[in-house]
């Protein structure tokens, strides 16, 4: 339908209008490069690492940086720089489905909280609460030595523990439209709950929970990157930053580059995600009033 | 010779836009305040008046800056002082009162104790004498009981004794020149009339200079010696109060006048067409020749100067405004019949209707009662006939708004019973209602910011009952959408565009096309002008009118504006408290015999006509509950007659001219007492 093409056409123009401004500023524009720099690599690495990340080679243990092995070698003599840069594809993939997770549920149930109100919200809120004061690195221990440690099980068990704190974000940002007249007016008109939050509440408080969902994902690639420094993240060989920092941390004295490569990568990429959801909450007009009209 | 206090010389103030130019918000102005003398400056939104109101403070707002022009307090220019140099004027010298009292007084600090801040800052004095001078303010300002007063916070207080606590803290430096921005708008119409007689008090005991900063002419009226009318950025009228609203010479200011609703004339007023210009957008010629209906093509090259009448003592920025000179029609309104299509069988029936606000204790749920003696709103009884309109008036308190949403729905009743169509119950929760009752009653809210979804596009809006009821698709639904927008007067190509890029008027259109979408029977209207300009109120009250004689709607109107109300309404329900006080067709209840409280009420309109004084007959207390037993105006009530009203509940009787009144005094006995006033 003619409609419906128009309203793609205009999302697309939305989103690219929205990175243009996120890109005009010095801060959002390093955020964007770095985060954009960090999923090409993720993706296209395999084609073009220069060492079999598993290749064991105790001649070589711990050998300093090199013209062949840019980044030096670890205590197995496997190449430190291939391990880097597919270091981060576990972690991207793991926590970028997490986080869609604890978005989609946490956002739901949010908005429902908020509109609903009454009982239901003071049970779901009181619950909400309980499980925030759960130590969340105990819990994902505990479910993670009883499920195993596949992408099955932690993708949405951090998905579930990071979206607690979207929850009450959601609710507040639906508190703020559920008192406007047009709501009020959705309801004398009669519309169900469900339409009343996809179409009344739902763009109005759409923003702020993606922004909030994006400064979850830096906040969960720390947490998966520290199950894996326990232990509990990803299994060996594959490569992963959690888990070349625990490896190494202990030889750090004398074998600096093993633990500084996965270290430098994964701060960057929470930096970029960090630049880029400041950004993006800023094109968004989050913290600004650039709402008001003129 | 008058001593001048302040002189504004040739005041450009503007801003940068994104392109890189200047653009003027205000142009050229040149005006001078004389000792003693109260200037009003009116104008509609965007007119400019408000940073007038604070240039003349030494403040430019964030974003604009002075152009060019100078705004001389004696002898210091205030708009090139250092923010030191400025401190020891304002407050001191020139103390301003915002809009609304109650978010500019600090709510955690005793109402004492920030008038004593402003005095340490602005006098010499001493403990002990600040003390008393606090309590000399609080008097001044007609607080009752001083001392106490000064231990209350500001939420214990009424808007109207906030307001003057504002007044007394302005007046704590005893400034030769006071500021009011919109100080009585927000507040009741009673209120009101009080706090404008206390500052016509102050004018005239302190001798202070004031500025009165209003959008509401009939304010204006009352306070001001002289009137400034602005337009665009630009003085278009500067005179003596009777000139300007007897024999307003320019175009702007004619229009306005006859686009007020007036209590003494039936009918709705004249609106105007078109809105005020966007800064910036005039680059020659008139400000206002696009609205005007006497400009010719002279007005729209050239751009007219304020010229100096002699024999009005007025100043006029109009090229015609001889042609006007001699118009006396102001107050002949083409009154439109809004009478004949009423129908005599009932639409909607209240009967006994009472609404409670009181929490429902865990037994009342099980049982799912209300127990609550004394509830917000009670003993309703209205019937409304198909295709009338029907007021409820009231001040805020006054339970009309409650009636309003139980009526849609949204608020459960406590008792009573409300038929739709004679026979329809209409259920008290909104989910059990059918469908075809949910169409038949639309709302419309005060705030078109509110009440429409910021993220919708027009298209959006008006599509939600389209779809809801009548289950329209595709080209059906975008058609029917058009044919909607067209009935408001609003063309297709707004279809795309946000409520952000709309003028208010624009916005209330498009919320009554929404309405007026579901092919309703009954429309709610909740205040729908109350938070618009004058002119574009005009051009919504015409707008129902027109709508309601093609589909012979009915409205529930609610509001406070007695002339709006006159204007518009068939019928007029007044209420006190949530209980109804008398009821009757309009042009009854516009005449005595009525209910005192209709009294108090009908003195305390104010007519943008210095002339008529507002008669200020009882006290603006305002009560938070309304009495357990007798009648609910018994804690105002200028004619009480005693033991009586407080017992028992007044009996409804009848006027001879067919109006209900629930009083204890006889129709007769109300009938001499009110026509010796």
């Amino acid at each position: 339908m003619n409609n419906k093409k128009e309203k793609q056409k205009n999302i697309f123009q939305k989103i690219l209008e929205i990175l243009k401004t996120m890109a005009s500023k010095p801060s959002g524009l390093i955020g964007l490069t770095i985060l954009v720099f960090h999923v090409v690599l993720a993706i296209t690495s395999p084609l073009y690492v220069p060492h079999d990340y598993k290749a064991i080679d105790p001649t070589l243990m711990l050998s300093p940086p090199s013209s062949e092995f840019w980044f030096g070698t670890d205590s197995l003599g496997r190449d430190v720089f291939t391990r880097t840069i597919l270091g981060g594809r576990t972690a991207l993939t793991v926590t970028f489905f997490g986080s869609l997770i604890a978005l989609l549920w946490g956002g739901a149930l949010g908005i429902f909280c908020g509109l609903v109100g009454g009982k239901t919200d003071d049970i779901v809120m009181r619950i909400i609460d309980a499980f925030l004061s759960i130590p969340w690195i105990l819990a994902m221990l505990l479910i993670v030595s009883l499920l195993g440690t596949t992408t099955l099980v932690l993708i949405p068990a951090l998905g579930f523990f990071y979206g607690k704190g979207i929850v009450r974000v959601a609710r507040a940002a639906t508190h703020d439209v559920i008192a406007k007249d047009f709501i009020v007016s959705a309801r004398a008109r009669g519309h169900s709950n469900f339409s009343i939050i996809w179409n009344e509440i739902l763009p109005n408080v759409r923003d702020a929970i993606m922004v909030e969902g994006a400064m979850r994902w830096s906040w969960m690639l720390l947490g998966f990157s520290s199950l894996s420094f326990l232990g509990f993240g990803v299994s060996p060989p594959t490569p992963d930053w959690g888990l070349m920092i625990s490896n190494a941390r202990g030889l750090m004295s004398f074998a600096y580059w093993a633990v500084l490569a996965p270290i430098f990568g994964l701060s960057t990429l929470i930096i970029g995600i960090n630049l880029t959801a400041d950004a993006f909450a800023k094109a968004l007009g989050i913290d600004r009033s650039t709402k008001a009209p003129v | 010779m008058k001593t001048s206090v302040q002189e504004i010389k040739d005041l450009t103030i503007g801003f940068q836009s994104q392109k890189g130019e200047q653009i003027s918000i205000l142009k050229n102005i040149s005006t001078t305040i004389n000792k003693g003398e109260t200037v009003g400056i009116v104008g509609e939104s965007g007119s400019g008046k408000s940073t007038l109101a604070l240039a003349m403070m030494g403040y430019v707002k964030h974003g604009l800056f002075t152009i060019s022009g100078q705004c001389m307090f004696h002898s210091n220019n205030l708009l090139e002082m250092e923010n030191k140099e400025l401190e020891t004027i304002r407050g001191r010298k020139i103390a301003m009162i915002p809009q609304n009292a109650g978010q500019s007084l600090t709510p955690n600090l005793k109402i004492g104790y920030q008038i004593d801040e402003a005095l340490k800052l602005h006098t010499d004095l001493k403990k002990e004498d600040r003390d008393k001078k606090i309590s000399e303010l609080l008097n001044k300002v007609r607080l009752p009981s001083p001392d106490t007063m000064a231990q209350r916070y500001p939420h214990e207080l009424s808007g109207g004794q906030q307001q003057r606590v504002a007044v007394a803290m302005a007046l704590a430096g005893s400034p030769e020149l006071l500021l009011l921005d919109e100080p009585t708008t927000g507040l009741d119409v009673t209120t009101q009339a009080h706090v404008l007689e206390l500052l016509n008090f102050i004018a005239k005991d302190t001798g202070t200079s004031m500025v009165y900063v209003s959008h509401d002419l009939g304010a204006i009226a009352q306070v001001s010696d002289r009137v400034i009318v602005m337009y665009s950025g630009e003085i278009v009228l500067d005179g003596p109060v009777r000139s300007i609203l007897k024999n307003p010479i320019h175009p702007y200011t004619y229009g306005l006048l006859k686009s007020i609703p007036k209590l003494t004339l039936p009918g709705l007023p004249n609106s105007m067409s078109g809105s005020q210009p966007q800064p910036g957008s005039i680059k020659s010629g008139c400000s206002f020749y696009e609205r005007c209906e006497f400009s010719d093509n002279n007005c729209k090259i050239n751009s007219p100067t304020l010229e100096y009448i002699d024999d009005l003592n007025t100043s006029v920025r109009c090229f015609k405004h001889k042609e006007l000179t001699n118009q006396n029609d102001l107050n002949s309104q083409t009154v439109k019949s809004i009478e004949n299509k009423i129908l005599k069988n009932e639409i909607l029936d209240l009967s006994n209707v009472s609404i409670s606000y009181a929490k429902q204790k865990f037994l009342e749920q099980l049982f799912n009662k209300i127990e609550d003696s004394n509830p917000t709103v009670k003993d309703i009884d209205i019937n409304i006939n198909k295709g009338e309109t029907l007021a409820l008036v009231g001040e805020s308190g006054s339970g009309k708004s409650t009636i309003l949403k139980s009526i849609a729905g949204l608020l459960k009743t406590k008792d009573g019973i409300i038929k739709f169509e004679k026979d329809k119950v209409l259920s008290n929760d909104l989910k059990e209602r059918d469908h075809s009752f949910l169409r038949a009653i639309q709302l419309i809210f005060q705030n078109p910011d509110e009440s429409l979804n910021p993220n919708h596009t027009v298209e959006e809006i008006i599509s939600q009952p389209l779809k809801l009821y009548f289950g329209l698709k595709g080209q059906e639904l975008k058609d029917k959408i058009i044919e909607v927008l067209d009935k408001v007067r609003l063309g297709e190509f707004y279809l795309t565009r946000y409520p952000r890029q709309l003028s208010g008027g624009e916005k209330q259109r498009v919320a009554v096309a929404r309405a007026f979408a579901a092919k309703p029977d009954i429309i709610l209207c909740d205040e729908v002008t109350s938070a618009l300009d004058v002119s574009v109120q005009a051009a919504v009250l015409n707008l129902l009118q027109e709508l309601k004689e093609d589909f012979g709607t009915t409205y529930v109107f609610v509001s406070h504006d007695l002339a709006v109300v006159r204007a518009i309404s068939d019928r007029v329900a007044v209420l006190y408290q949530g209980r109804l006080c008398e009821i009757g067709p309009s042009k009854n209840v516009y005449k005595f015999p009525s209910h005192p409280y209709t009294e108090v009420l009908l003195g305390a309109v104010l007519e943008p006509d210095p002339d008529v004084k507002p008669k200020l007959v009882a006290e603006d207390i305002v009560e938070e509950k309304p009495p357990e037993n007798g009648c609910s105006f018994q804690g105002r009530c200028p004619r009480i007659l005693g033991d009586i009203c407080k017992n028992e509940v007044p009996p409804w009787q009848t006027s001879d001219n067919g109006n209900l009144i629930r009083c204890h005094i006889k129709i007769e006995d109300l009938k001499n007492q009110q026509s010796l006033n």
